[in-house]
């Protein structure tokens, strides 16, 4: 195939070949490589949050790439100043019929804030998603159970804000109103349903976890965390304060090694939902120990003592008022808040914005105060 | 016929492949429970051996490979109940599933299958089937007049399985403490223990069995890449070099001694190989034995014996000059 004077010439001329090649190979590709990297930059860049005394290994590692990244529910977020307010304003509560829980603000202010809650929670199907199709006579009717829960939602936003103030304005003016946890669905994401007993072949211990389930994301963790933690009000803790205790596994209220997988899965959990690791709170060391814990530990736990409150006193009690498409395809039980229903992976939801400041009316379960 | 023998390979370069080995036959009844007529594979003598069989079956034999089979089946059918009897699903979340050990409120008392009765059914013939084994190896080395070193090996692992799954549980009160049957759900089972009991890190039993197990992983690459470096000089026949120390010796020994100013023996590598493994699981063992037994909280006890360090410094982000806008937004670092 090859000329006959090229092989004899090879023949002849015998070189080592393969030595060179394989220098000039790898030096020239170190040298791409470094040029590639001082020119373009670290291409997996990172940076770090240090949460606790240097030697714990308390520090929140992040790519650049990633914790840069902006929310993109963030863009479709609509937010207008409040109306000025005068004393002989009339009151929504005297020009509309049936305004329980809204009747203390102006006109305009209330129009203001429906036209809101339509972008926030049905911008597709607009005021007909609670009021109907009946045109504006039938805007009182509760009959659609879309506006009987919205109602409550209202209230429960309303609370969230005054008394919870110390889990949602932790570290500014931030507050929540429907879009933090609708983003523009009709249904929020990352609701939550009872999923426990996994099939009917076990109990115990056996019947609750060890499955691939949501509801442990996706570890064999129990799968019953979140019910157990944050509807009903199930002991956290696992720990003994001293070096010896004497309990029993068999004992009532004795912590076991099952009890502490599920606050592991509780604790994942909270993690994934805020995209922080276990030092964002905790020092590994000592998980337990209230003098080994940043502010933030503080704050989840107000949020847990919250979200409690949330699905014991706002959404199970809706149970009846929700069509059966709504309820939990297992237990027909009423969908559930919890963390990720607000963060959605974020450390503040929506990146902290503030989504509080333009909205009075939603910060007080009293008549809003406007300044 | 021309070789070499080029020992520079991660496989075993050379193989021995002839007519089978099958053993001694002293009293000429030997045989009878030898089964699975030997037979060579060229991947096999990669590794070891070229020579697959046979196997001296026994009655330990039997009831061993008996027992664990029926113990693997209930654990597998349980999973394969889990999931509906459903192949795909056992497929797909094969690794998440277990057979449990009984919930706590049945103490020693035995539970109804589904509730981890057959978790003690099956623990139970895994029992057996362990112990046969371990018999099993005590004869076998019997038979060929040998010393009992793997028998009492084999041992010390034993001595954990059962502090695991037999002492620890009737000490605390409760089968439940047993560890599940699974893959994921086993690694469960080790971080809920350690957070449980205040960081298994502050044992000190835990921290030996740490020491013992890196340090026999640290043995083995040393002797390892020790022999194959003087197998050159005949430094694989190492039992011959014990008695008759030759130039493989002396070099592997001057080598250890330019190092690190100390060497061990041909004999005495293998004595310090034979500690270490053996004492990580028996260090272990007394770690977990002692822990929801003696201690309830490994940290708070550190603390107590003065050698859980304090670490100066502040808790949280802000204390370290760091705020959430400043940590999403580009730049920092």
């Amino acid at each position: 195939m090859l000329p006959k004077w090229f092989t004899n010439w090879n023949r002849d001329k015998p070189v080592d070949i393969y030595g060179p090649a394989v220098l000039v190979g790898a030096v020239g590709g170190a040298v791409l490589v470094a040029a590639l990297l001082i020119s373009a930059g670290q291409p997996f860049k990172t940076k770090s949050m240090q949460t606790g005394p240097r030697g714990t290994g308390m520090v929140q590692p992040e790519f650049v790439s990633e914790v840069t990244d902006i929310d993109p529910t963030i863009a479709n977020y609509y937010s207008d100043e409040p109306f000025p307010v005068s004393a002989d304003d009339p009151r929504a509560s005297e020009v509309y019929e049936n305004v329980q829980v809204l009747g203390d603000l102006t006109e305009d202010n209330f129009n203001r804030l429906m036209a809101a809650i339509t972008q926030w929670v049905a911008p597709e199907q607009g005021c007909a998603y609670c009021h109907g199709n009946g045109g504006i006579e039938t805007y009182a009717s509760d009959d659609l159970y879309t506006k009987v829960v919205s109602r409550r939602m209202i209230e429960m936003t309303q609370n969230i804000n005054e008394a919870w103030a110390g889990h949602v304005q932790a570290n500014a003016e931030v507050g929540v109103n429907c879009y933090t946890c609708h983003r523009g669905q009709n249904v929020p994401s990352e609701i939550w349903f009872r999923q426990t007993p996994l099939g009917d072949t076990m109990e115990g211990w056996g019947a609750v976890q060890n499955r691939v389930t949501v509801q442990s994301q996706y570890t064999s963790l129990p799968s019953d965390a979140l019910e157990t933690y944050l509807l009903s009000d199930g002991p956290i803790g696992v720990h003994d304060f001293q070096s010896h205790v004497d309990a029993r596994p068999w004992q009532e209220d004795t912590a076991t090694w099952q009890d502490a997988e599920r606050t592991y899965s509780l604790m994942n959990y909270v993690s994934n939902s805020l995209g922080v690791n276990c030092t964002f709170c905790h020092n590994t060391r000592a998980f337990y120990d209230g003098g080994q814990v940043t502010p933030q530990w503080a704050t989840e736990s107000l949020g847990i003592a919250m979200v409690r409150e949330m699905n014991q006193e706002y959404l199970v009690p809706l149970q009846d008022v929700y069509p059966e498409i709504r309820l939990g395809p297992l237990h027909g039980d009423a969908p559930k808040a919890a963390c990720k229903t607000c963060h959605k992976g974020y450390q503040q939801p929506m990146q902290g914005l503030n989504v509080i400041g333009d909205w009075p009316e939603l910060a007080t379960t009293g008549s809003p105060v406007y300044d | 016929m021309t070789w070499k023998v080029e020992y520079q390979n991660i496989f075993t370069q050379t193989q021995v492949q002839g007519t089978p080995e099958w053993g001694m036959n002293d009293n000429g009844q030997m045989m009878e429970e030898r089964t699975l007529p030997p037979f060579f594979s060229t991947l096999a003598g990669w590794f070891g051996n070229a020579q697959i069989g046979p196997i001296y079956l026994g009655w330990t034999g039997m009831v061993s490979a008996a027992t664990f089979l029926i113990a693997l089946n209930i654990v597998g059918f349980n999973m394969l109940a889990q999931v509906d009897w459903s192949i795909p699903e056992f497929i797909r979340q094969g690794f998440w599933l277990a057979l449990e050990p009984p919930s706590p409120e049945y103490g020693l008392k035995i539970p109804p299958l589904y509730d981890g009765g057959w978790y003690i059914i099956a623990s139970f013939f895994l029992l057996v089937s362990v112990m046969t084994w371990w018999a099993r190896s005590y004869l076998l080395a019997k038979e060929q007049k040998m010393g009992k070193h793997v028998f009492w090996a084999f041992g010390s692992a034993i001595w954990l399985f059962l502090v695991l799954g037999l002492f620890r549980p009737i000490l605390m009160g409760s089968w439940s403490e047993a560890v599940p049957y699974g893959i994921f759900p086993h690694l469960d089972w080790t971080t809920a223990f350690s957070i449980r009991y205040g960081n298994l890190y502050y044992n000190p039993f835990h921290c030996l069995s740490i020491v013992f197990l890196y340090g026999s992983v640290l043995l083995f690459a040393m002797h390892g890449a020790t022999i194959l470096a003087v197998t050159r000089y005949g430094g694989d026949r190492e039992l011959e070099q014990i008695v008759d120390r030759g130039t493989a010796s002396e070099r592997a020994a001057l080598f250890w001694r330019w190092t690190m100013g100390f060497n061990a023996t041909m004999e005495g590598i293998h004595r310090w190989a034979w500690w270490f493994a053996v004492l990580t699981p028996i260090t272990g063992g007394i770690g977990i034995l002692l822990t929801g037994t003696v201690v309830d909280n490994w940290f708070v006890w550190a603390q107590e014996h003065h050698f859980a360090p304090t670490y100066d410094g502040a808790y949280g982000y802000e204390a370290y000059g760091y705020d959430y806008q400043g940590f999403i937004s580009q730049g920092g670092d």
